[in-house]
């Protein structure tokens, strides 16, 4: 009975082997994400087109998987008071729409043969794109890429809005107005066409759009940092839940993929969350765009290989892209480690 | 297939996605314990044998 559901659902349908790497995947990624906040979910959909699943199987298990995590995330912030229901709701229309928009254009591409291809030079676009602003911001001030922890565990009170996010509120007026929290008061049209866009993003990368959306919260709307990652997560839930369900119904979505990266990526993310206690963000920061960089390049030379037919090419470009990661989770783990011994040290030659 | 579509009800879809959501409150339950229950010993373990004698 078991058996016959699961291999139904796909799990037996993976090898042990495939699993196995499928749960220490997820395990870096959410190393990743736990400690920067960001950026672990958008390997995966690269590293599963190198490994050759068709691109709605790599987008839609993709979106799964950020599904999942975000559920875990705002289960987290949601104890912390840090999800703004309101906001949340009303991005939901957008993003859906958004969603389904980028969902439909994958299929279309697939149609035609251009799917895996355009996703990838995307992706090359996108990670080189924040790579590089991640790099130059963590080179230039110490380090701002990812989500400034302190920020996002300060309260609301002393919360300053930028003045880009002022000059919109005070330009686009457009009723109905709302009053989000932190006393911040925007049109809903704002909110929407935020919502629309970083959903297109969602629904045609498989990502949860959270590097795209979280700046736009705070940037575009005004929403104070805290509430704009707790809220964003919450938002992710429903998206990436009901762009996992369209996925799901063309077939879109892989337990066999899914079941094992999450199952690696919750244990990460705990991991890497108890880590930014222990370990300053911004000295690693830097590898963290690196990491970025070096992703735009596995997936432009994993494909390059695809269209030239070299398997070593394609080798190389998975092998660039999974390691990169792991350099850095690595990087994070042994920064900890080193950190808690020192501050053992430190603490045993104070009391003698 | 290419075009917009309106989400329709598929109970084998709605299975595939409530076993994520199923595994993901199951994995955050889960783990929140095991930390709660191990985290301490842990970290102790990390340190080394100088945080046993504080």
């Amino acid at each position: 009975m078991l058996d016959s559901l699961l291999n139904g659902l796909g799990i037996l349908g993976t090898s042990p082997e495939m699993l196995a790497l499928f749960v220490g995947f997820g395990l870096v990624v959410g190393v990743l994400f736990g400690f920067f906040g960001m950026g672990g979910s958008f390997l995966v959909t690269p590293a599963l087109l190198m490994l050759e699943y068709p691109a709605p199987v790599a987008v839609g298990s993709g979106m799964a998987f950020v599904f999942g995590t975000a559920v875990i995330a705002t289960l987290k912030h949601h104890d912390l008071g840090q999800v703004d229901y309101k906001l949340g709701v009303i991005m939901i229309t957008g993003t859906t729409v958004g969603i389904e928009a980028g969902r439909a254009s994958v299929y279309y591409l697939e149609s035609l043969g251009l799917a895996g291809g355009v996703i990838s030079v995307a992706y090359v676009v996108l990670l080189g794109g924040v790579g590089a602003v991640v790099t130059r911001d963590a080179l230039k001030s110490g380090g701002s890429g990812g989500i400034d922890h302190e920020a996002a565990d300060q309260d609301l009170s002393g919360y300053q809005t930028p003045e880009i996010a002022k000059t919109i509120q005070q330009t686009v007026r457009i009723p109905p107005m709302v009053t989000l929290r932190g006393d911040v008061r925007v049109s809903v049209w704002v909110i929407t066409a935020v919502a629309f866009a970083t959903g297109l993003l969602s629904g045609f990368l498989g990502v949860g759009g959270g590097f795209i959306r979280m700046p736009a919260m705070i940037y575009a709307i005004g929403v104070p940092v805290p509430v704009a990652v707790g809220t964003d997560l919450f938002e992710i839930v429903f998206s990436g839940g009901l762009g996992s369900y369209l996925y799901g119904q063309g077939g879109g979505v892989d337990l066999g993929i899914v079941v094992p990266l999450l199952f690696g990526s919750a244990l990460g993310a705990r991991i890497g969350s108890a880590a930014t206690a222990v370990v300053d963000a911004d000295s690693i920061k830097i590898y963290f765009g690196g990491m970025l960089l070096v992703g735009a390049i596995a997936v432009a030379v994993g494909e390059f290989g695809a269209y030239v037919g070299s398997p070593t090419l394609e080798l190389l470009g998975l092998v660039l892209v999974i390691g990169a990661a792991v350099v850095v989770a690595v990087a994070i783990l042994y920064t900890t480690v080193s950190s808690l011994r020192e501050t053992g040290r430190q603490g045993t030659t104070a009391a003698d | 297939m290419a075009g917009l579509t309106v989400p329709t009800w598929d109970p084998e879809t709605a299975l595939l996605i409530g076993t994520i959501l199923l595994e993901a409150i199951v994995l955050y339950v889960g783990y929140g314990g095991l930390e709660r229950l191990f985290g301490s010993y842990l970290i102790q373990f990390l340190v080394g044998g100088d945080a046993d004698a504080r």
